[in-house]
């Protein structure tokens, strides 16, 4: 979908697609209210501005988590004629932005059924290593003494295609989420004030400060009871991966400078550390699962659960995939195992810049932007009111 | 039987259904509008008036007992009984922790709103969030709750409460026969009549031009107070408190929704402007003190004025400094351009701000303050913020008069018992904007509909339990009604 009028760069205003505007509408309702400067950052944010042009649409709609709180406590919710639902509102036109913003451009269309995007990653990845597999050792059962999968691929070639896939990966979030930087033209601040902005923003990322709801009982997910379970639950899927990825890290350390190599005992720190984040990658989105399943239809857009859905499906199948490798690989199944779970990574990394992944990357930088801000005086002096 | 009957389904109402319930009554509440529209005027509230004497969370500095009623006297101009009044200055003090054990929270004043750090505590995320946290209490303590139930009338013996009377229905296609719903006691808080287009026009009239000035009012409030129980209650010969003409009536943005406009239809630049009427003339001092203290007077004004509109303008200037309005301005870049598109006489409008900028006595503006702009030698004057409509683009908002709720209601007492020739009932009390009259006469004060709501609802749900023997007696409520 293309978002920017392409007659805009010359320092015209961009025209809002139907999306924006919708946000641009409701906000100026919201903007006249007020009553839910309590529940997050989007609140504030919206009252430093009296106009919302396309960049703070943009931002707004990324510094959104969804919670739904403000849709349960708003008297101008349907049936009321005003029709606001700032969540769904803001889940459509964050939809937009990533795809608006993927990199390599073209990309982005992805997003435009980011399920079937994922299931055919994921099929070409298991089909991949699957055939790779079989291609080196003639079958899918061979036991492999102490579980050395590398006798299968060799460490330097799953160095290889991972990293220079990694490596993609983050190249093309690094060029999204700069352009979506420059987009929400973020305020010109000091080094100081950036550092401590910088300082919060991580932390309100780490806590998942804006799933508390503003008063620490939770955000909604079924109606109007609070529940802290979504924000559990990505604690969980969240710190499982960070724990998955430092045992990569450290994994990759122990062989280039401790010149041990792989499989490693599995009481050594790149086992423990990637069961443990297995173990959450398996809790956490089998909990977000559940709880999007039982979410109010009302909360953001319903056309994007393929999406929520396809990302939480993937993240639970590597997990389990893993662990299910760890636990097989002194059996004839190391093979299949090693194959599916390489392949379903493989899917992971390359979507990771065109899935539900990239709500991470555009959300901290939303957060980031809204902590520099919020250290400078409020351009607007409403008075009293 | 039920031993209590909640007839309602906004803050007082549920007050009292906790109150009685925590009391041991077994409870039931009627809410005439189906679920999705609960509450009545509390989802449209935004905070509550605080007496404390110390700064209290998210309060600060002090705001004594003598000072909120000197400020209650004030609005009301007299038309307050000083006794209810302090019951209700006195619970507010002491109410938000019972209120935050249901579910209550409470945040620092919006911003634009700082005025009011002092002396109002905000509900985080506004009135409904609120009423949404007191039904997920009440239905978990037990109380029966049903929506679509509009009592349509009381059966009373001698002053004693017996029966209400559910109306025949229909919802979402499916009849609901006509039901008559016995308690051993009840509490009325349904609301006023502000939403009964007949009864406002009858009360308010037909006026020296001919007009019926009700018709032309918008409604801030829910479209369910059309107040048929409290027709019913006069009917049945309830001792009455109030003028029907009397309501919460602020100005509001003309292109409102007839029903439920709320907060966001407000419009708050009339002290950094000029109002003129239909007819471009000026007719009320628009600086006359600041905006949060004057906004309940404008609805009564706008009313008296033809076709019961008018137009607030302001410049450049201006932009910025109030809260930002709902609906966009009519823009022109001259006066006379602007008084044609608003279909004003063009000589007379232009006439009308000429004069008021040349009358303007420019001193040192400061919208935060009353400051020293003034004009000389206007008829009516702006006694402050007076500054000449030069700098264009110039903005105009269409004023009409917007009610909130009316003040008509039963008259009660310390018990919240409703009255029949100047005998309360045993087991019939009252609660909310049904009685909140008799404190409130005339005027307005910001948050202190839901102080006299909750207070008198605890109160009402407190009488209503002990009435059927649930905890205590009325005679040591007073002592009660300080400390619970």
């Amino acid at each position: 979908m293309q978002l920017f009028d392409p007659q805009a760069s010359g320092g015209l205003i961009p025209v809002l697609n139907l999306d924006e505007s919708e946000v641009q509408r409701q906000m100026t309702i919201c903007n006249a209210c007020r009553y839910c400067e309590g529940f997050c950052a989007v609140f504030p944010a919206m009252t430093r501005r009296l106009e919302f042009n396309q960049a703070d649409i943009h931002y707004l709609a990324n510094l959104c988590h969804n919670c739904g709180a403000c849709l349960h406590a708003c008297q101008y919710a349907a049936p009321h004629e005003f029709d606001v639902n700032i969540p769904k509102a803001m889940a459509k036109v964050r939809l937009d932005t990533y795809a608006e913003y993927a990199w390599p451009p073209v990309m982005g269309r992805l997003y435009q059924r980011n399920g079937l995007t994922l299931a055919l990653a994921s099929g070409g990845g298991l089909a991949l290593f699957l055939c790779l597999t079989l291609m080196l050792m003639g079958n899918l059962f061979t036991a492999i003494p102490g579980g050395n999968f590398y006798t299968i691929f060799p460490h330097n070639t799953l160095a290889l295609m991972f990293g220079s896939v990694f490596g993609f990966a983050v190249l093309a979030l690094t060029m999204g989420v700069r352009r979506f930087w420059r987009n929400v033209s973020p305020v010109a601040a000091p080094l100081p004030l950036k550092t401590s902005a910088a300082l919060e923003a991580t932390g309100n990322v780490a806590k998942l400060k804006y799933l508390d709801g503003g008063h620490g009982e939770g955000c909604n997910n079924a109606d109007d009871q609070f529940t802290l379970w979504r924000r559990r639950f990505h604690h969980f899927t969240f710190y499982g991966f960070m724990l998955c990825f430092a045992a990569t890290g450290v994994a990759t350390l122990f062989h280039y400078l401790l010149k041990w190599s792989a499989p490693y005992p599995v009481l050594s720190l790149p086992v423990m550390l990637g069961s443990a984040g297995g173990i959450g990658l398996l809790i956490g989105p089998a909990g977000l699962l559940w709880l999007n399943l039982r979410r109010n239809p009302a909360h953001g857009d319903e056309k994007q659960k393929p999406m929520d859905r396809g990302f939480i499906a993937l993240l639970f199948l590597v997990s389990a995939s893993g662990l299910a490798l760890l636990a097989l690989r002194e059996t004839s199944a190391v093979g299949l195992m090693l194959a599916i779970h390489l392949g379903l990574v493989m899917a992971f990394f390359l979507t990771m810049p065109y899935s539900k992944f990239a709500h991470g990357i555009f959300r901290s930088a939303a957060l980031l932007k809204h902590a520099i801000e919020k250290r400078q005086p409020n351009p607007i002096n409403a008075g009293s009111d | 039987m039920i031993d209590v009957l909640i007839i309602g389904g906004g803050n007082a109402a549920l007050c009292a259904a906790l109150m009685a319930r925590e009391a041991g009554a077994s409870v039931m509440l009627l809410e005439a509008s189906p679920k999705i529209w609960r509450g009545g005027n509390s989802q449209h509230t935004r905070n509550l008036r605080c007496m404390h004497d110390e700064p209290q969370d998210v309060l600060i500095d002090a705001y004594p007992e003598e000072e909120y009623w000197q400020d209650l006297l004030k609005v009301t101009g007299g038309l307050t009984d000083e006794k209810l009044a302090r019951i209700a200055i006195r619970a507010s003090s002491s109410c938000r922790d019972w209120m935050r054990s249901h579910g209550v929270h409470f945040q620092p004043p919006l911003s634009g709103a700082l005025h009011v750090a002092r002396t109002n505590a905000f509900f985080m995320g506004g009135g409904k969030a609120l009423v949404n946290a007191y039904f997920r209490s009440a239905e978990r303590l037990g109380v029966k709750v049903r929506y679509n139930a509009q009592v349509t009338d009381i059966e009373l013996d001698e002053g004693k409460f017996v029966a209400a009377h559910v109306g025949e229905h229909e919802v979402d296609g499916q009849r609901f026969a006509a039901e008559r719903i016995e308690a051993r006691a009840c509490v009325l808080a349904a609301g006023g009549f502000e939403s009964n287009r007949e009864w406002l026009r009858e009360a308010w009239g037909q006026n020296e031009r001919g007009e019926w000035p009700s018709d032309n009012f918008l409604i801030r409030g829910t479209r369910f107070n059309t107040g048929i129980l409290l027709r019913r209650m006069l009917d049945l010969g309830a001792d009455v408190i109030g003028d029907p003409t009397q309501a919460h009536m602020v100005a509001i943005d003309a292109r409102a929704p007839l029903y439920d406009g709320g907060i966001c239809t407000r419009i708050d630049c009339v002290s950094l402007g000029v109002v003129v009427n239909r007819d471009g003339e000026r007719f009320y001092d628009e600086g006359e003190d600041f905006w949060p203290k004057r906004y309940a007077i404008w609805g009564r004004l706008v009313a008296g004025q033809p076709g019961q509109q008018a137009y607030s303008i302001i410049d450049q200037q201006a932009i910025g400094r109030f809260m930002p309005p709902v609906f966009p301005g009519t823009t022109a870049n001259t006066l006379q351009d602007l008084a044609r598109q608003l279909k004003l006489p063009q000589e007379k409008f232009v006439k009308t701000v000429e004069d008021y900028n040349n009358a303007c006595r420019v001193g040192t503006f400061d919208h935060t303050a009353l400051d020293d702009c003034h004009t000389q030698g206007l008829t009516p004057a702006k006694t402050h913020w007076a500054r000449p409509l030069v700098k264009p683009p110039f903005y105009a908002y269409p004023l009409k008069p917007g009610v909130t709720f009316t003040y008509l209601g039963l008259a009660t007492d310390e018990t919240a018992a409703v009255h029949f020739n100047g005998k309360a009932s045993p087991n019939l009390f009252v609660a909310g904007e049904m009685m909140a009259g008799n404190v409130l006469g005339k005027g307005y004060t910001a948050g202190i509909g839901m102080a006299i709501g909750t207070a008198f609802g605890r109160i009402a749900g407190v009488q209503a339990a002990a009435s059927v023997g649930f905890g205590v007696s009325s005679v040591n409520t007073e002592s009660r009604h300080a400390t619970v």
